[in-house]
């Protein structure tokens, strides 16, 4: 058998895991990242990983009862095959990674710890302190730089992915990168390349994401022709710290340690927060979702916070808007063992202890649910088919996609704690896929004629050049990037409206043309960050146009996505009969919008017109039937009630009807 | 640590930040100043940042930006490492008002002292990798393939290995280290691409491998399954550039910005090298 030679693209957990599981396989890697892999941004999440585990079994838990938190959690969108496989793999996954030497928090037995995450009221989430991403990428680090001592692996650390190398059937056949430091433009031929590059919070200028998380990777496939999915569906993590240069996370583990969210029930209380008694305190979660809390799924707690500061007034500050998360209640030694991490961040950032004092904190994106289209082998059991050469391809053969920048795990909304799976679970099942698809391709990275390397490399080579020596630009690649993260910032994140909306359509399209006529400070050929910015802010549009657009079309609300004026009103009659009608009529309008609206977003790259060409594709949710989403929302029981009868009318029909979309 | 915060009426409209540029490798290093506007809440990051946007010095000389390296902003990646005011640290966590208590006239930003400058605050640290692989920094595993748990771990074990684990290799403790001296090394003409890099690894391993180096290999040597490399561990620190060459200056332990117990992890690596060379001797 021929030595198969595979490129990584980004080295966070995904791209960890899928080179050393595809060294273990014998395959060659070059392990392309913009950043020492160590550094990648899997490093900043903090709270933990979930599974089902042997104390929740005993509770009733199950795979199947994760993956249905999982879905409804993501509002249905996710595809469940994928997710069931997550889902049944994640106890081996923590398995796997206890074993690497991760030093998951224990039990006093010596057992692996676990807390509670939001969207679920299972005790799921393995975590490694306050620092579970860094220390669960510490681990495949560590593995892969094993790997680099056999051989097998070979790191181009600070190299910048360009573009896929692509032959006349489309089939992709390496990649271009670019020597950060040199500068040299080079091609990496290959059997296949892997693209897990993240995602793309840097579009909205400011995020709870690392500075490499521009989504230039992603743009750039992309723009060579594969399609991206549910672009609009970005995550607002509702609890972070602003800051002036990032806005820094606040791990949900806070509140799954016991962290309430509350705000004073009278406007700017001057009062010291220790001082407000209880009476005086609006645990607005808590009363509005009596069943979870603190922890209803992040798309709901950011939309609540929001709303409490914009629409009722109730910040804790005057001059911006905050609410507090307060951990006070808790020992200090507890509060030590499970969330030191962060709580020194909140303690070195804003000068504050909060193990003494409430934290003030505010929504802020975090996520793209969202990414580049990615297929899958269905299994007779409902789940992966292990091996199938096209588990997570895209449409582009060759090319792959996994973690952050697929599309398909995490629906309209991800549930805490499973980024961290998704990302390593993907990453390992992809291995014996790729495997499969090179041994049945004709012509491996051998035999791929130095013409196409040169064509590829020879392109991407005048783009740099260009930019280089274009004496014609007038545009600041820094300004303009700030100017795109406004327009996103303030149109496209918690609260959409239409009229906003194509607003922001026109801004970005004068910006994306202003984009390309930037002209830079530094016109050198030696470690240029002048010019690597500035493409990689040219190649945010095509993302951003595709976000803007997906949401407008998207006229209603799922999950992220929320669009006041398509909001289904809630039942205002007290009279049982007519309250019954209202629900009735809620449940009817539920079904209707999901057979037009339970879709992916699908967004293919026109460059021509530099537009996105628009689409829909069908979302596989034959494991568990699509439901309204309340976490059990005070006054919602009506709601709840119908569509429990409806759907047990649906299980006793002989042949059930196929579930909507 | 809560460092004396600025009040708000020394609170200056400008800051003035003087940074030390080379333009590359062996090139002559030179210093420039630049001046922006004062907001609350910054850090080193948003001034480098905001330098950048401006693109000129103080005098209005149009200039390219700074080369600096960065990644979370939350000091957990460990890449923005630089000297600040004279002292090695992060520069996402430097907060701009506490250095205005330091020196209220300028913030001055150099590049690490310790690693080859590749350009301005820029520097190469692929020494403080390699020596990750020199002490075979991981858990030699049988496979990725699910073969259940691993062992029970004490808690007691997980508090005492939680904290090393959390080294981010940003390299503050080697730059502060005495014995840690600048390796730094041209390639020669004639000489190939691999041949300069074996060249150079070569002189890495013989030369000191660092605290931080020194506490991960006793954090894997405390591991279960770890353990199994253990002799081979201490075999590396007992070499040239071993734990031996540590000069016990602490200055390690002082900057470490994760508060890593460097000089416990020495100590117990300098006991644990010096039983195994005892044991070597009686058995041979």
């Amino acid at each position: 058998m021929a030595q198969h030679r595979v490129v990584v693209v980004g080295g966070g957990l995904a791209g960890l895991a899928a080179t050393m599981k595809l060294a273990e396989l014998g395959v060659k890697v070059d392990l392309i990242s913009l950043t020492p892999v160590k550094r990648s941004h899997s490093v900043c999440a903090q709270g933990g990983i979930n599974s089902c585990n042997d104390q929740t079994r005993q509770l009733g838990d199950s795979e199947w009862k994760h993956l249905d938190d999982t879905v409804y959690g993501g509002d249905f969108l996710n595809h469940q095959p994928p997710c069931k496989e997550m889902a049944f793999w994640a106890p081996k996954v923590i398995d796997l990674m206890d074993r690497l030497g991760v030093p998951f928090n224990r039990t006093g037995e010596g057992f692996i710890d676990r807390r509670r995450f939001g969207g679920t009221l299972y005790k799921r989430t393995a975590f490694s302190g306050a620092t579970t991403g860094q220390q669960l990428l510490y681990a495949l680090d560590e593995q892969v730089r094993r790997r680099e001592a056999e051989g097998l692996v070979k790191k181009y650390e600070f190299w910048d992915f360009l573009g896929p190398i692509q032959d006349e059937q489309g089939r992709c056949r390496g990649v271009v990168a670019q020597d950060m430091v040199s500068m040299e433009i080079r091609g990496f031929p290959a059997d296949a390349a892997i693209v897990a590059t993240g995602g793309c919070g840097l579009l909205f200028g400011k995020s709870t994401m690392s500075v490499f998380c521009t989504g230039s990777a992603a743009s750039r496939c992309f723009q060579a022709g594969a399609r991206y999915a549910n672009a609009e569906f970005i995550q607002v993590h509702p609890t972070a710290i602003p800051g002036a240069d990032k806005l820094r996370l606040m791990s949900e583990s806070a509140r799954g340690e016991g962290g309430r969210v509350w705000v004073p029930r009278k406007p700017h209380d001057a009062r010291a927060p220790k001082d407000i008694p209880a009476a005086d305190r609006f645990y607005f979660l808590e009363e509005r979702y009596p069943k979870y809390g603190n922890l209803v799924p992040r798309d709901i707690a950011t939309r609540e916070i929001f709303d409490i500061c914009v629409n009722e007034g109730l910040s804790v500050e005057n001059d911006r808007m905050s609410v507090y998360l307060d951990l006070t209640h808790i020992p200090k030694a507890e509060l030590d063992r499970k969330l030191g991490g962060i709580l020194e961040i909140y303690e070195k950032f804003q000068g504050v202890d909060p193990r003494f004092e409430p934290m003030k904190i505010f929504p802020a994106v975090h996520y793209s649910m969202g990414g580049l289209w990615a297929d899958y082998v269905k299994s007779g059991d409902g789940g992966l088919l292990m091996g199938a050469p096209r588990n997570q391809m895209t449409n582009i053969e060759g090319l792959y996609a996994i973690g952050e920048c697929d599309y398909h795990y995490h629906g309209a909304n991800r549930l805490g704690a499973n980024s961290l799976l998704s990302c390593i679970f993907s990453g390992l099942f992809v291995g014996p896929s790729i495997v499969n698809y090179a041994a049945n391709q004709q012509g491996g990275h051998a035999e791929i004629p130095s013409s196409l390397v040169d064509a590829s490399v020879g392109a991407q080579k005048t783009r740099h050049q260009r930019l280089l020596n274009d004496a014609t630009g007038d545009e600041n690649p820094y300004l303009i990037h700030q100017e795109l993260g406004d327009v996103m910032t303030r149109t496209a994140t918690v609260v959409r409206r239409n009229d906003q909306l194509r607003e922001a359509i026109s801004h970005v399209d004068e910006l994306h043309e202003r984009a390309m006529r930037v002209s830079l400070s530094d016109g050198g050929n030696w470690t240029n960050q002048n010019v690597i910015f500035a493409k990689s802010v040219q190649d945010m549009f095509p993302l951003a146009k595709s976000l803007l657009h997906g949401a407008l079309l998207r006229d209603e609300c799922r999950g992220a996505h929320y669009k006041p004026d398509f909001e289904k009103p809630s039942l205002t009659s007290e009279e049982p009969v007519e309250r019954r009608r209202q629900a009735e009529q809620w449940c009817d309008e539920f079904e209707a919008n999901n057979r037009k609206f339970l879709k992916s977003t699908i967004a293919e790259w026109d460059a021509t017109g530099n537009q996105p060409k628009m689409s829909y594709e069908d979302v596989d949710t034959s494991l568990i039937p699509p439901r309204p989403r309340l976490y059990g929302l005070v006054g919602a029981d009506a709601i709840e009630e119908v569509w429990k009868e409806r759907a047990a009318a649906r299980l006793a029909e002989p042949q059930a009807a196929p579930s909507a979309g | 640590m809560i460092a004396p915060v600025l009040s708000p009426k020394n609170r200056p409209t400008h800051i003035r930040v003087r940074v030390q540029r080379q333009d590359g490798p062996g090139k002559e290093p030179y210093w420039e100043l630049f001046e922006i506007a004062y907001e609350r809440e910054m850090n080193v990051i948003s001034v480098l940042q905001k330098i950048a946007a401006k693109g000129q010095t103080v005098d209005g000389k149009k200039v390219s930006p700074v080369a600096w390296d960065c990644g979370c902003l939350e000091e957990v990646c460990g890449s923005c490492t630089m000297v600040i005011n004279g002292r090695v640290r992060q520069s996402c966590s430097a907060l701009v008002d506490h250095l205005l208590v330091e020196n209220p006239d300028e913030i001055v930003l150099e590049p690490m002292q310790k690693f080859p400058v590749i350009r301005d605050l820029m520097v190469d640290r692929q020494r403080l990798f390699r020596a990750l692989q020199r002490v075979k920094a991981w858990v030699p595993v049988d496979s990725y393939y699910d073969l259940g748990p691993g062992e029970r771990i004490p808690r007691s074990d997980q508090e005492r290995a939680y904290p090393l684990s959390q080294c981010m290799s940003c390299g503050c403790c080697l730059d502060a280290c005495p014995q840690f001296n600048k390796i730094e090394l041209q390639r020669e003409t004639g000489e190939s691409a691999e041949q300069f890099e074996a060249r150079k690894l070569a002189a890495f391993d013989n030369a000191f491998v660092g605290a931080h180096a020194i506490s991960q290999a006793m954090l894997f040597n405390q591991n279960p399954t770890g353990k199994a490399l253990a002799g081979d561990r201490l075999d590396a620190l007992s070499g040239p550039g071993g734990v031996a060459t540590c000069g016990n200056a602490q200055n390690c332990v002082a900057v470490c910005p994760k508060e890593i117990p460097l000089t416990t992890s020495i100590a117990r690596a300098g006991r644990a090298t010096t039983v195994a060379a005892i044991k070597k001797w009686f058995e041979s």
